[in-house]
């Protein structure tokens, strides 16, 4: 979220897309109804299928799965026909006026400039910032004579005025007015009436010039889970920039995490991509520390006239701080501080790659820690396989689950459970109440908590797990040598309690310490060496600091653990809560808060004070803390999205940012009931990322998949594992699949009738790989016109599988949701496709 | 048991004045009422369990009934359950309505009416319509009495239960669990008066800025209003949230019956022991014939 959950009782209207907050965040969905009670909010929901959010929402939509990109760039076409974009804030805050090179081509026949169809790849080179003064620099050369990966430039050409034909908000206006509401009704099923109602009353904060109101939009994996989600999501940024949403109380883009933890599990990397905080892995081509930072350190690249923060600059230091909470001691300038210890990513390690490489064999173990992969899928058919093919499986979980007893799912004979030598290691975890430690919500807020009950029986504490695990493997190598010992053997392990680190120590190597008596230049200020560190701004790349994630860095201070404050003041009533847990980045919690003012630095609504800039003082306060350079005057045009090279707001993405394009465009899902209506000769995602095995296949309407399926939660479950809870067992017994009333008539079903979905990728003879459910017959789905085709929807929730209370008591095993789900991945963040694909329906 | 520390106002089957009705407890004695704002309710259920929980009712089987609503009915160890209701209103929007079904606790409460056993039901001064289970003989009749049909008899013990407004926790000055549970803020729990004004104000903001003309204030006044109260979006249809009675009555024959029946009774009882006493005094003790007297061998 780049605000959080309290802060969207400020907002005038909300947007819902691709989450379900009612049902599956309720909680926090109180907040959507305190701005309907209190300010008179809107609500406007957008999804498959009319849902419980849908029931309280002023305004439903129902879209087709997976076409998300059209309705919200033709709500931009919209908002910019209609002259409803905040034009201050869109010149200004964003990188509308930045002209684009004069080689880029946009995407009206589904391919950007530079698409190379034998790689499947771009070469982006052309998509970049034409340098102030016009022309194309030749690519600088490196020490090899080989051409350096193109950079932005420092200083770019722009146009205030938005009119030169190359700026980006003329070349965005030129995108998105293909846009038009007939294509909305083409391809999202959207009727042309109805999206213009919805356009209409999302943009009105907008209308006659007004920059006092603010819209929010709220979504969660129902924009993430598609072949080309990253571009979903960032086409509801665009929009969010273009109305001027951003950065302000009430506003912003607001991602809903599934997870009590998720936003923690990323922030600390819990992805092959990144290390903590968001700073990028080592790859191959860094030969050292320098060559490695150098990389991956920005530039400032914004118009001659302008500033920007750049606040990348400042990765050496928090990559060095790493590097010493990681390696101790042992890391010193001598040795890049063990750069050298890490690994360099030469490949994809995604999810799906790591049991694709099990099914092909190359990988012959798993830990499987609060994780229950089989049931995650996607294709949870190819997982069960992988793990047939494994070597070793460990498990840890509170209740036996679906992966540690891969060998008894449906459909298997006892033949086939001879031949699995899988050997399984089960270990009793923790659940979340007998923990303590951290969670960090949606909102970004760490949250402490404590423990209320002790681990029973055998069962140990996550950490443990890891601990002994980690000390047991580091004892062979030091015994026994091996081909790589330096990384264990340097790593920093300085816990009172090596077996059993306690997360209070764990929180506070997180947060970092000063490790020589260090001063803040500017402040005379001093730290002792050993002290807790304040900010990320003591931070240094020299070695006299360490700290595990910089963005934690405040969290845990001499003052003690900020994530244990519980206090209720809220002076300004905008539900910022300071003193309540810790929020990250240093505590804000509304990112890119300088864009709630003016050019001038005063709030574009004085009702909703965040920040402003204080003449006399001669700097920036406020309810929240800054998120901006303290004390740069507005006079000096230092953009609010410090974080950016440009320090503005990216409208279009330049260079290799996103896979498929600066501006996204509208793809078909990789199943799809039709030809992309925009470009049928390039239907899919160009660049999208699949696999080759026999049981990657992908279904098409000519072989009768012609019934688009997508997957949810329900409220009254979590995930996989409350099926093994009583009172929610009660409350939702069974699987179903929920059908439109016109689809069930057509095949003769009625609701409690048991009905199988397939895919391509069920097992024709077998039937491996299919699903089986009662039907719900409803009218909360309807039939849809795409592309003037009768094309229906079902949906299935996810939560059973063959473990649980009904299924443990000898009832019928259930078949996991995402048998039926492909594995066809967004090239950028590599998740799965699991909203919208194609399954053929008939009743059993 | 009764709870103790909440003031009872009327008790059922009981001839004679109410013990202690004429004591003053401040707190305990305005109007309770719980508001059920169906406009922001958003059927996640966490007052079901909340409610089972507190009040340690068994969970229940269920099976699959093409619905979300969790069983068809309330029932003896479920006494707070939503009701799914799919709607298409006149201009063609399709409507989802979720409705918090329990006890409404009414001012004239048909069971207490109705229930024939001393103290079985009880009304408490703060408006609240309880069940005291020991003293329930399992006759049914409160059931019949409801014009909601909320009681509910358990066959394996055959006493009627239903929802208690969570006395035990008014009592200690906490909401009913409900209310606690509910995340939107679509329950609120305090007096009536509050509950009344806070309903009517959304009602208002229903009509003026959401476009719900016929948004209004469920409170019948066929039953004396009630100790629960709804803002509906549509108030003249208060069918369409899962069947949610128009015009509750206590039923004809339970008034008849407690009414002029009973004092025909009361009367005919009367009679029968003047005219007994009577006949005494007229024809004095009956002979019993000595053959008889002995026992008939």
């Amino acid at each position: 979220m780049t605000n959080g959950w309290i802060d969207i009782k400020n907002t005038d209207m909300a947007m819902v897309i691709g989450g379900n907050p009612a049902e599956n965040h309720p909680c926090g969905f109180k907040w959507v109804m305190e701005a309907k009670r209190n300010r008179n909010a809107k609500l406007l929901v957008v999804d498959p299928r009319y849902t419980r959010t849908a029931a309280v929402s002023d305004y439903f939509l129902q879209i087709r799965a997976g076409s998300d990109i059209v309705f919200l760039g033709a709500l931009i076409n919209y908002a910019i026909q209609n002259n409803r974009y905040a034009k201050e804030y869109v010149a200004n805050y964003t990188n509308a006026p930045f002209i684009v090179r004069e080689d880029f081509k946009l995407p009206e026949d589904g391919l950007y400039s530079g698409f190379d169809a034998a790689k499947q790849s771009y070469d982006k080179v052309s998509w970049n910032y034409e340098p102030a003064g016009g022309g194309h620099p030749a690519p600088a050369l490196g020490p090899d004579g080989k051409p350096l990966p193109p950079k932005m430039p420092e200083v770019v050409g722009y146009d205030p005025t938005l009119e030169n034909p190359r700026c980006v908000f003329q070349l965005l206006k030129k995108q998105y007015s293909r846009y038009t509401p007939e294509m909305v009704e083409r391809i999202t099923g959207i009727k042309k009436e109805d999206f213009l109602k919805a356009a209409d009353m999302f943009t009105s904060i907008r209308k006659d010039g007004d920059t006092a109101k603010v819209a929010t939009i709220i979504y969660a994996v129902g924009l993430t889970q598609h072949s080309y989600g990253a571009q979903m999501i960032r086409t509801a940024c665009v929009l969010q920039l273009v109305l001027g949403n951003i950065g302000r109380a009430g506003g912003g883009m607001n991602a809903l995490r599934g997870h009590s933890n998720i936003q923690g599990a990323t922030d600390m990397a819990g992805i092959f991509d990144i290390l903590p905080g968001y700073l990028k892995v080592p790859v191959p081509v860094d030969k050292d520390l320098k060559s490695y930072l150098e990389r991956i350190t920005p530039k400032p690249s914004k118009p001659k006239e302008w500033d920007s923060f750049n606040y990348w600059s400042n990765t050496p230091k928090f990559a060095v701080s790493l590097l010493k909470a990681m390696y101790g001691d042992n890391a010193k300038k001598e040795n890049d501080f063990c750069f050298h210890y890490l690994p360099k990513v030469n490949r994809r390690y995604s999810f799906a790659d790591i049991w694709n490489d099990m099914y092909k064999g190359t990988v012959k173990g798993l830990f499987a820690i609060g994780m229950n992969g089989v049931m995650i899928g996607p294709d949870s058919r190819k997982n069960i396989e992988a793990l047939k093919k494994a070597d070793w499986l460990v498990v840890g979980e509170i209740y036996p689950d679906e992966t540690s007893e891969f060998w008894r799912s449906p459909g298997i004979t006892e033949e086939e459970m001879k031949k699995i030598n899988t050997t399984v290691f089960r270990l009793p975890c923790a659940g979340f109440a007998e923990k303590d430690g951290t969670f960090v919500n949606s909102a970004r807020w760490l949250v402490w908590k404590n423990a209320a009950l002790p681990t029973p029986g055998d069962a140990k504490l996550d950490q443990e797990i890891v601990a002994r695990i980690f000390l047991k493997v580091r004892e062979l190598y030091q015994k026994e040598g091996g081909k790589f010992p330096e990384g264990p053997l340097s790593a920093s392990w300085a816990y009172s309690m090596p077996q059993n680190p306690s997360l209070t120590e764990v929180a506070k190597e997180i947060n970092g310490k000063a490790l020589a008596d260090i001063e803040d230049p500017k402040t005379k200020q001093q730290m002792k060496a050993g002290q807790q560190l304040p900010s990320f701004a003591w931070l240094r790349d020299d070695g006299t600091t360490m700290a595990g994630n910089w963005l934690y860095c405040g969290s845990w201070t001499e003052a003690g653990a900020l994530s244990q404050r519980r206090g209720l003041e809220d002076p300004s009533g905008l539900g910022i809560y300071p003193n309540f847990a810790w929020s990250w980045p240093m505590n804000r919690r509304v990112m890119y808060n300088r864009a709630s003012c003016n050019l001038d630095g005063k709030p574009w609504d004085p009702s909703r004070k965040q920040i402003w800039w204080n003449e006399a003082a001669q700097k920036w306060v406020g309810n929240d803390v800054p998120d901006f350079k303290p004390d740069s005057h507005p006079k000096d045009h230092m953009g609010p999205f410090i974080m950016t090279n440009e320090g503005v707001g990216r409208i279009f993405t330049p260079l290799g940012l996103m896979a498929e394009g600066p501006f996204p465009e509208h793809y078909e899902p990789f199943e799809s009931p039709v030809e992309n209506p925009l470009h049928p000769k390039v239907s899919n995602n160009p660049v999208v990322k699949k696999f080759t095995t026999p049981l990657d296949k992908f279904g098409n309407t000519g072989e009768g998949y012609n019934i688009i399926c997508t997957t949810y939660r329900l409220t009254e479950h979590y995930h996989y594992w409350t099926k093994n809870n009583p009172a929610l067992v009660q409350e939702v017994p069974e699987p179903f699949v929920e059908i439109p009333a016109e689809l069930a008539a057509d095949k003769g079903i009625k609701g409690g009738d048991r009905v199988r979905l397939t895919t391509a990728r069920t097992d024709p003879t077998t039937g491996a790989g299919s699903y089986v459910a009662k039907a719900m017959v409803t009218r909360r789905i309807k039939p849809m016109q795409i592309d003037n085709k009768l094309t229906y929807q079902v949906g299935v929730p996810i939560h059973w599988g063959y473990r649980g209370i009904a299924e443990d008591e000898g009832k019928t095993a259930k078949d996991p949701a995402n048998l039926l789900s492909p594995t066809s991945l967004d090239p950028n963040a590599h998740t799965p496709e699991f909203k919208g694909f194609l399954v053929k329906l008939e009743k059993v | 048991m009764s709870q103790a520390t909440l003031h009872i106002q009327k008790i059922s089957g009981h001839a004679g004045a109410v013990p202690g009705a004429g004591m003053a407890r401040e707190l305990k004695e305005k109007q309770v009422c719980k508001l059920v704002d169906t406009t922001t309710c958003i059927g996640c259920k966490a007052c079901e369990i909340a409610c089972q929980e507190w009040n340690d009712l068994p969970f229940a089987t269920t099976s699959f009934d093409n619905t979300y609503q969790t069983m068809p009915d309330t029932s003896w160890n479920f006494w707070n359950l939503i009701r799914f209701q799919e709607h298409t209103n006149e201009n063609g929007t399709f409507m989802w309505l979720m409705r918090k079904d329990q006890c409404m606790h009414c001012a004239e409460p048909g069971c207490l009416e109705a229930c024939p056993a001393d103290g079985a039901i009880v009304q408490y001064s703060n408006g609240i319509v309880d069940f005291q289970t020991d003293n329930c003989i399992g006759c049914g009749y409160c059931i019949s009495g409801c014009p909601f049909n909320i009681p509910k008899f358990n066959p394996a013990t055959h006493k009627v239960h239903k929802c208690t407004l969570c006395a035990d926790r008014v009592a200690e000055n906490l909401e009913p669990a409900c209310i606690k549970a509910c995340p939107t803020g679509c329950l609120h729990f305090g007096t009536k008066e509050d509950m009344v004004y806070q309903a009517n104000r959304r009602a208002d903001q229903l009509k003026k800025h959401y476009g719900w003309a016929n948004a209004g204030v469920y409170d019948p006044p066929g039953v004396g209003g009630t100790g629960v109260i709804y803002v509906l979006h549509d108030a003249t249809n208060p069918e369409l949230y899962g069947g949610l009675p128009k015009d509750p009555h206590v039923p004809w024959i339970v008034k008849l019956w407690k009414h002029p029946l009973k004092w025909i009774g009361n009367i005919a009882i009367v009679g029968g022991v003047v005219g007994t006493f009577m006949h005494y005094l007229r024809y004095g003790p009956k002979v019993v014939p000595e053959d008889t007297a002995k026992g008939g061998e």
